[in-house]
This record gives C-alpha cells, sequence and structure tokens, in this order.
C-alpha cells in the first residue's frame, strides 16, 4: 500500500497494517459477490436456461443474491447432536482464512500490493493448499458417513491436483526469473516476442501447456465440476458441507468463490500479465492496474465457469488417473523444455 | 529486538500448550489437529528468524501435506469420533525421563553453540540475514556447495518411493 504514499499521505505502520487487513477482509466477499453475481446467477442462467435466478426484483432477477443473502442468515444455525461441536465451527474459518490469506501477495498495480514477497507464487499455492484441512475438519466433525465420504474424496483430489498446479507454475517462474508476483508481472510487461514490444510477453503465449494446466488444476482444487466429485449432490447430497446450514454454509459458499476469485487472479497474473500493460508506467498504471487486473481476470474466470456450467462429472478413478498420468508427466516435460529453451535462447 | 523477542515467546507459549495437547489428547484427530498449530508455529518462528523461503516450505509440506495424510489416514481406517482411553498408557514416567534428557542434550547444546552470540538486525548483518533466507541464495548454496548432500536426499527419497510402491503391490 505504499501507493499511499505516492498521494503525499504520511501514514504509521499501525495504520497501514489497519488498511492493508481491511482490504484483504474487503476483497473476499466483494469477489465472491462479484462471481456469484455474474457468473453462477446471470450466465448459469443463460446457459442452462433456468427461470428462477432470472425473475427476483424485475430486471435481470438483480435482487435474488440479497434474497440469499438473507435467507442464509435468518436459517436456524443446526449442529448435528454427535458432532464435534469445536472443530464443526472452526472448519469454515480455516477455509476462508487460507482464501485470505492468498490475496495477501496478488499485487494490483505497480505498487499496489499488501506484500510483494519475494517467494509470492510459492507462498500463495502454499497457504491455499491449507483449505483441505478446513475441508477434512468439516467432514469429520459432521459425524456423518456422507460427509467424510466428502471430505476423503476432497482430499485424495486436491493431494493429487496440487501437483500439477505447482508444476505448471514452475515454468512460468523459469521464464521470469523470480518467484515475487510483482517481477513476474513486470517480466511480462517489459518482455518482448521476436523485439516485438508492443503487447510485451505475456506468458499465455510461451507457456500455454502451462496456463491450460494451472486452469485444470485450479478448477480441481476448486472442486467445481467436472471435478466436482467431493460435493456430488447426486452421489453424497452435497459432501462435506451436508450438515452444514444457515450463516456457517454461507461461509463456504463464500470460501469457494473468494477462491475462485483468488485463483483466476493469480492466473491472470501469471500468464495474462497481471494489472499491466505494455508501455504504461508510474501513475498511470498505478490507477489503472486494478481495473486492467480485474478484467483479467473475469476473462479467465469466464472460461472456469464455462467449463463448470457445461460438462458433467468424471467418475473418481479417471478423476485420479488424470492427474498422475497425464497431468504430471505433461507438466514435468513442460518445465525441461522451458528449462532447455531458457538456457538456449536466453 | 523488543518486538521479536515479544513474538517470539508467544509462539513459544503457543506451540508448548498445543503440543502438550497433541501428547494429553484422547482423539487422534485432535492431536493430529493441534499438531498443525505446532507446525505453524514452527513456520512462524522461521519467518522470525529471517528464513522465510524455509516457512512457506513448512507450511507447504508439513501442514498441507503431512498433516493431511495423516487425517487422511485416520479417517480412512477408522475416523474415530470419541475419544479412545486405550490410547493412554502406564508409560508416562519413562516418557517423562526421555523428553528431560532430551531436553537437556538440546538446550545445552544451543547455548554452549550461540550463548552469546547477538545479531544487530538492523544492521549489516541483518540484511545479511535476510539475503541468506531468500530463495535464490538458498538455491545457489543447495545446487553448488550441498550438491552432494542433495542428490542423496534425492535418492533416499526415490528408494522409499519404489519401497512403498512394492509393499503396496498385490503380486
Amino acid at each position: 500500500m505504499s501507493v499511499l504514499a505516492t498521494l503525499a499521505l504520511d501514514i504509521g505502520w499501525g495504520s497501514t497494517l489497519a488498511i492493508k487487513t481491511i482490504l484483504v477482509l474487503a476483497i473476499i466477499p466483494f469477489g465472491a459477490l462479484v462471481l456469484g453475481y455474474t457468473f453462477l446467477l446471470k450466465m448459469m442462467s443463460h446457459m442452462q436456461s433456468r427461470l428462477g435466478p432470472m425473475d427476483p426484483g424485475g430486471f435481470h432477477g438483480w435482487f435474488q443474491l440479497v434474497g440469499d443473502g438473507l435467507k442464509f442468515m435468518q436459517k436456524e444455525d443446526i449442529m448435528p447432536a454427535e458432532a464435534d461441536r469445536r472443530v464443526f465451527a472452526m472448519a469454515p474459518a480455516v477455509i476462508v482464512m487460507s482464501t485470505f490469506l492468498i490475496f495477501l501477495v496478488i499485487p494490483a498495480g505497480p505498487r499496489t500490493v499488501v506484500e510483494d514477497l519475494d517467494v509470492g507464487v510459492f507462498y500463495a499455492l502454499a497457504v491455499s493448499s491449507l483449505s483441505v484441512i478446513g475441508v477434512l475438519m468439516a467432514g469429520w466433525a459432521s459425524s456423518n458417513k456422507f460427509a467424510l465420504l466428502g471430505a476423503l474424496r476432497a482430499a485424495g483430489q486436491l493431494i493429487a491436483y496440487e501437483l500439477p498446479l505447482l508444476l505448471a507454475v514452475v515454468g512460468v517462474v523459469i521464464q521470469a526469473g523470480t518467484m515475487s508476483l510483482q517481477g513476474i508481472v513486470t517480466a511480462q510487461q517489459d518482455g518482448s516476442i521476436f523485439g516485438i514490444t508492443a503487447i510485451g510477453n505475456p506468458f499465455i503465449f510461451t507457456q500455454f501447456i502451462g496456463f491450460a494446466l494451472f486452469l485444470v488444476a485450479a478448477q480441481a482444487e476448486l472442486t467445481q465440476p467436472p471435478f466436482d466429485m467431493p460435493v456430488a449432490e447426486s452421489e453424497l447430497i452435497s459432501g462435506y458441507m451436508v450438515e452444514y446450514s444457515g450463516f456457517r454454509f454461507l461461509f463456504f459458499f463464500i470460501g469457494e468463490f473468494g477462491t475462485a476469485f483468488a485463483f483466476a487472479a493469480l492466473a491472470a497474473t501469471l500468464f495474462l500479465g497481471g494489472w499491466a500493460i505494455p508501455g504504461v508506467h508510474g501513475a498511470t498504471a498505478e490507477l489503472l492496474g486494478p481495473f486492467v487486473l480485474f478484467v483479467k481476470l473475469m476473462a479467465v474466470a469466464f472460461l472456469m465457469f464455462w467449463v463448470r456450467f457445461t460438462y458433467p462429472r468424471l467418475r473418481e478413478d479417471q478423476l485420479q488417473s488424470l492427474a498422475w498420468k497425464v497431468l504430471i508427466p505433461i507438466g514435468l516435460i513442460n518445465i525441461v523444455a522451458t528449462g532447455i529453451l531458457k538456457v538456449a535462447v536466453g | 529486538m523488543i518486538a521479536q523477542n515479544v513474538v517470539f515467546w508467544i509462539l513459544a507459549v503457543a506451540m508448548v500448550l498445543a503440543a502438550i495437547g497433541v501428547v494429553r489428547s484422547n482423539n487422534l484427530v485432535h492431536a493430529a489437529l493441534y499438531l498443525v498449530v505446532v507446525l505453524a508455529g514452527s513456520a512462524a518462528q522461521f519467518i522470525l528468524l529471517a528464513a522465510e523461503f524455509v516457512a512457506w516450505v513448512q507450511v507447504l509440506i508439513y501442514i498441507g501435506a503431512v498433516i493431511i495424510l495423516f487425517l487422511f489416514g485416520i479417517m480412512l481406517t477408522r475416523a474415530p469420533m470419541r475419544e479412545d482411553l486405550a490410547l493412554d498408557n502406564d508409560q508416562r514416567l519413562a516418557a517423562a525421563v526421555v523428553s528431560l534428557f532430551l531436553l537437556g542434550v538440546l538446550s545445552t547444546l544451543l547455548i554452549q553453540a550461540f550463548g552469546d552470540s547477538k545479531i544487530d538486525i538492523t544492521g549489516p548483518q541483518g540484511s545479511e540475514l535476510v539475503n541468506n533466507g531468500r530463495a535464490g541464495t538458498l538455491a545457489e548454496s543447495i545446487f553448488s556447495t550441498y550438491v552432494l548432500p542433495f542428490e542423496l536426499v534425492s535418492i533416499l527419497l526415490l528408494a522409499s518411493l519404489i519401497g512403498a510402491v512394492v509393499l503396496a503391490r498385490r503380486d
């Protein structure tokens, strides 16, 4: 937030910390609302001809999300009699916290970033893996066999797809020569393709395999269709979330869409150049940055939700063999090829 | 150094309490969840020592993978919801002796080795420390000075991987 320094505001680190915390806390509900509204309610309604979400409030059903929120808030807070009360209550918070932590490193401008860590991407993927603990806690503490099965499926799936996710990112890291997300953005902004600098060098051109891997693995990490076996409503009711209702369920909902927002932002930063427009620097970039990033991440999110609404569910064994036998080998080959080209071409 | 000391003691107390929780708990899942707190605390201690990369490796590998495999294994086999009193046994005295002995050895070793050394975190020593914690510096030393131990560790891991496959095969 040293953008405040450019605006000639002199504030202490305590206030800076408070502003950073409030910003990060605000961004998840915001992201979840934007994605939930645009894609879950409107795009899905159009794609699947659903009339319900298009009705409330008149114009395009704009009131639907408010209505959903109000409904969740007034529902009774139910906890199963046999549940492990403390773990049951903590689980949704663990999931949402792991999403909050990802946003700390995503830059939205030359200086608009909470903390530009030296190990940015690595940090983001490390904290995103914490959500599995929340899922396992929720499934076990519900004391329900469907919830437990869902949690086990989720854990197996998230462990398997974390590897392709990491491997997909390694190619970008090799090419940019840094793990800092800010460094990766600048490498794309100031890069050139065969000497042409007009569009910089977005890594989607050189790392298109990595981009595809990242999107597939992110889809699985989000447990979205076609990888939604952990919550498969026709087999497991709704998996680890089955005993949750009302406000606690809303937490899972916010966590799911907040994480989708975070992964879309990560993909936009790693492969599409993030906040940067080639040739635009300084204060202009600072002002435009958040909007540019938002447009790019919405484009990525559109792709992710398009797949979500159009493909049927995979089978559990197909899911595992896709990760271990297809995605991971491709990811490894991509890393080797990127390494060789990096040394050969420079 | 006052702020660092305060944070260190908060983390240390939390870690000790959680560690007591791990051994005292009669519920395997609770014990594993307490272990998450201990490991997160040690990751935070690494950050306090300016070893940022090691800290996030700790989070990714230990919390993000090892604990999840623990929980996965426990839930796949028994998934105990209630307390299992059979987890308690009468080895308390022996355990206390062993842990006191370990505490004595480790603290003597650390005090003998680093008892008087102080790091001036604001001076050149501090920036050297921060630089040493960076992923780039770590990678350079792993792949040049310590390349042999690194490769040995990879072979060890490969051997255990093959061992696991051999054990798991049915034929």
